[in-house]
């Protein structure tokens, strides 16, 4: 039976509703938009949201994946085998100077790394491309300063983010203006939790990157960190402490800066029932989000998503 | 089973039925939006912190972290400050105070919520604004202590004119009025009085002590006397779908998918009312009619839609149709046309210029737009209304746009989502105001305003008017000609032309008819075209005289308003009004077109002299017969 009541959406379909209509938004509004793809829980929903945004067409803009050269085979396979079955239209960029020089996190340390491997790596991709617009898959409820950003979030010709100079966004009217060499980061999951992810993928069987689920792998202890044993380019004197675990990684990165958890969760299911019980957020296991208090907001006023 | 169960559970006391029990019931649940409003001092971050905390959604890590923040900066001595969690940005967080609206989740056993933190300071308006375009209901934090201040009846009047329909008045800080039911009733009765002027459906009031817990999620002891819900049974209970316009049906096209030849699919976000399959539509503004061949919605065909969902639907008829353009019902229209009033809201730092266009972004649709005049500002703190020519940052108040298209909208109070747009500033980009439409007064009846203000002269150029005037023997002038249509004005603007040209003067006659078929062409005859008609007029004849050439303008313009901006715009001491006041009857008796008889019969609308009032009373000279008048007497 029809009726007042049922015209009611979950919470679940009114958040895809309102990221379909962003997604829309873009591809409507912008001359050369890019989506951003990390590999990662989050940007596989994302990828999913756009697939349905343009059904039964094809998504009109490429993925843009910013390889570090550190990141996990797995991600790497993962992304090539899910790219090609689902015909997607994939650009990856690397910081072929810094893969020149060596740089790499055991050998420069995280801080370095980052900038020179993702930041710099991210910030010449958009400039060689001239992207005006580059969707990320970053939820409000992860982090501090991403609590205040806007969905559409002004970048000027340096990429640089002023939280204190924001555009003010209401109802679902968004300005997408923006001049010669300024962009907008565009956030379609902005309003989306850790639960309603999962919740997501379970319900559209979303396929994402193994590591995600407990499996026994080799890794070592490094400050209380268990770092995966991923390829011979870690130094032998930390490999040799290797030991078997069983681990599941709750974020994706680099792998040397990407620590896992112990846990047997193997499904999707078991991965939410220990969220639901878990006592740290994720971003915990991000290495670089230690580094000082706010740091998250300092590097994104620098450019980093 | 509630999410509070499993989140003080140990992992081990959990069966993979459980969760999948818990899963179920957690994809049904729905989702309120809520916006809280009032400063740090009435307790503003504790209670969101305490709806946060008591819905066990801090993660251990984010209360380690305020532990050691709360050491440098707290301001809540040794106990916990759950401020911190919510003011985000480091500049801002030495400050103590939150200046930007934030968002937090947090989720129940019943509902997921959003709650828009804003900040309640005054210069913040437009922050509280912006949280308040998407709120389903909002908290309204007042502080037993101080009652109903300035600040509270400032987010009230905010509350009213942004639609939301559900509001709690939280009154905080119990504990520290000994948890006295005579304050909190009197807080009540105040508060009630001050909001019959606004327009708030559902008004619910709760005594708390969001640092106590008293009233946040179970009674506690202290407050016996008062036998209503928690403030979260409230946020869990109160139904909100419903508050949707499923009435109205509104398909705004946002997007238009052609991945081959055999599919076009118009893809949106329903506005309001229900999409159904089959159903006839009319696509605006062409008018075509089709019928809808499948929708779909959530990676699923369906029968029929419902806002706030967005679809892909496709179309029985290839009728063109394209971004901006709307699917309506064929007796449910939206309301067509370029000439508005609205409540705006100014949220730049520069302030409103008049002169200034506008990108208009309304829908789906992105015109520009010009800011007639400003009706009234109105305070938001007393909601009295004041004369303002412009509006500053944070001002709000009532003013006429016109748009440079026409745009398909409704009343904001009828529907939020086509009766909302923001301006944007061409050169900046910043969304400068944020406006809601308000339909109350014909657009026929709007004053436009067509006169520059300014003052700047453009183009200078090295030879003066007066030069030019005395090389060429003539003062500059442009003589009116108004008057109802057949009244006579063309054969005397005729006769005046013949008479000045056999004085040796160089004159121009700026024929209405001629301009209508010609430069003007695209313009109708409705307010805010036959406005833009005479304003080219107008700016023609402004150039003209500045060569020091003589204008003769022959127009109808039957509104006063409009000819006084003329004038304007001309210059008084260069411009002469003459009226040709010849009677009704006489015109209709002239009227070789029969342009008369089909106003009568209701084929032309806006038809001066017919149902269209022209309004006198400005004329420099009246003209009562053009047979007796000497053109001598004109100049």
């Amino acid at each position: 039976m029809e009726t007042i009541e049922s015209y009611k959406l979950t919470h679940l379909e009114e958040l895809e509703a309102e990221s379909i209509h962003i997604i829309r938004e873009v591809a409507a509004e912008f001359e050369n938009p890019v989506m951003m793809y990390s590999i990662g829980k989050d940007s596989s929903v994302m990828v999913k949201l756009a697939q349905k945004a343009f059904a039964p067409g094809k998504i009109p803009f490429p993925l843009l994946h910013v390889d570090s050269n550190w990141k996990f085979q797995e991600m790497i396979k993962f992304r090539d085998t899910f790219c090609a079955e689902n015909k997607i239209d994939l650009i990856v960029y690397k910081n072929e100077e810094g893969v020149k020089r060596g740089v790499g996190p055991f050998t420069h340390g995280s801080k370095v790394h980052t900038d020179i491997m993702k930041t710099q790596a991210l910030l010449q991709a958009l400039d060689k491309y001239h992207f005006d617009a580059a969707f990320g898959g970053a939820r409000r409820d992860e982090e501090k300063s991403r609590a205040k950003e806007r969905v559409f979030s002004f970048r000027d010709r340096f990429h640089q983010w002023d939280p204190k100079n924001q555009r003010p966004e209401l109802w679902n009217l968004y300005n997408t203006e923006v001049h010669k060499g300024e962009s907008i980061r565009v956030f379609p999951i902005s309003n989306w939790t850790e639960l309603d992810v999962w919740q997501y993928i379970r319900k559209e069987k979303i396929p994402i990157v193994p590591l995600y689920f407990a499996k026994e792998r080799e890794i070592v202890d490094m400050d209380g960190q268990f770092i995966l044993v991923d390829d011979e380019r870690m130094p032998a004197e930390i490999a040799k402490r290797k030991e078997m675990r069983t681990v599941r990684f709750r974020t994706l990165g680099c792998y040397p800066l990407t620590g896992a958890v112990e846990s047997t969760a193997a499904t999707i299911e078991e991965i939410i029932e220990e969220m639901m019980v878990e006592t740290k957020s994720e971003r915990t296991t991000r290495v670089i989000d230690f580094d000082q208090d706010g740091s998250m907001e300092q590097k994104k006023r620098e450019g980093y998503f | 089973m509630g999410i509070e169960n499993l989140q003080t559970s140990q992992p081990s006391n959990l069966t993979t039925a459980k969760i999948e029990d818990f899963l179920a019931q957690d994809e049904k649940k729905d989702l309120l939006r809520l916006l809280t409003a009032g400063s740090v001092d009435d307790g503003k971050s504790t209670l969101i912190g305490r709806l946060l905390h008591d819905s066990k959604r801090l993660y251990d890590d984010q209360l380690e972290s305020l532990k050691r923040d709360s050491k440098r900066v707290g301001n809540a001595g040794e106990e916990i400050d759950y401020a911190l969690l919510l003011d985000g940005l480091k500049a801002e967080r030495e400050q103590g105070i939150t200046i930007d609206v934030a968002y937090r989740y947090f989720a129940t056993s019943k509902r997921k919520f959003i709650i828009a933190d804003t900040p309640g300071h005054e210069q913040y308006t437009r922050n509280m604004v912006t949280g308040a375009s998407t709120a389903h209901l909002a908290i309204v934090l007042i502080d037993a202590r101080k009652g109903v201040i300035t600040q509270t009846k400032r987010h009230s009047f905010l509350i009213s004119l942004l639609g939301i329909k559900h509001v709690i008045i939280a009154v905080n800080k119990m504990d520290l009025v000994d948890y006295d039911q005579a304050i909190f009733d009197n807080i009540c009765q105040t508060y009630m009085e001050f909001t019959t002027r606004l327009n708030i459906p559902d008004m619910r009031f709760i005594p708390l002590s969001a640092l106590k817990g008293d009233n946040i999620v179970d009674a506690g002891p202290n407050m016996p006397w008062y036998h209503g819900p928690s403030i979260m049974h409230l946020l869990e209970t109160i139904p909100v779908s419903a508050d949707r316009n499923f009435v109205d049906f509104r398909f705004p096209i946002q997007y238009v998918s052609r991945p081959d030849l055999d599919f076009r699919g118009y893809a949106g976000r329903i506005a309001s009312g229900i999409l159904r399959k089959g159903e006839e539509v009319v696509a605006l503004p062409t008018g075509k009619t089709t019928r809808v061949a499948t929708i779909e919605s959530m990676g699923k065909q369906v029968d029929y839609a419902f806002p706030p969902a967005s679809v892909m639907v496709t179309l029985e008829d290839e009728i063109d149709i394209s971004r901006g353009d709307m699917l309506v019902r064929k007796n449910n229209q939206p309301h067509v046309g370029r000439h508005f009033e609205a409540m705006l809201v100014w949220m730049d730092e520069t302030p409103m210029d008049l002169n200034q266009q506008f990108i208009i972004k309304h829908t789906t649709q992105k015109v520009k737009a010009r800011l007639d005049l400003v009706r009234y500002q109105i305070d938001v703190n007393t909601t009295h209304r004041s004369e303002s020519a412009v509006l500053k940052l944070n001002q709000i108040g009532r003013v006429v746009l016109t748009a440079s298209r026409p745009l398909l909208f409704d009343s904001y109070r009828k529907n939020r989502q086509t009766g909302s747009f923001i301006l944007i500033d061409p050169i900046t980009n910043n969304t400068s105001a944020v406006g809601m439409i308000v339909d109350r007064i014909d657009a026929e009846k709007l004053p436009s305003r067509i006169s520059s203000r300014s003052g700047k002269e453009l183009g200078r150029t090295l030879i003066s008017r007066e030069e030019r005037e005395k090389q060429i023997g003539q003062t500059a002038k442009t003589y009116w000609i108004t008057g109802l249509h057949a009244s006579g004005k063309n054969e005397l603007a005729y006769r005046l032309e013949h008479t000045l040209f056999d004085q040796g003067k160089t004159v121009v006659v700026l024929d209405g008819n001629e301009l209508r078929t010609t430069l003007n062409q695209e313009l109708g005859f409705n307010k805010a075209d036959r406005d833009e008609n005479l304003r080219r007029v107008a700016e023609i004849a402004k150039l003209l005289n500045n060569q020091g050439l003589i204008v003769i303008a022959v127009f109808i313009s039957p509104d006063k308003a409009t000819r006084e901006q003329v004038r304007e715009i001309i210059g008084a001491q260069r411009f002469k009004e003459i009226f040709v006041d010849t009677p009704l009857e006489v015109c209709k008796s002239r009227d070789k077109k029969g342009l008369y008889q089909k106003a009568d019969d209701g084929l032309l609308d806006h038809f001066p002299g017919v149902d269209f009032e022209y309004e006198s009373g400005t004329a420099d000279l009246v003209v009562a017969d053009i047979e007796t008048i000497e053109i001598s007497d004109l100049i």
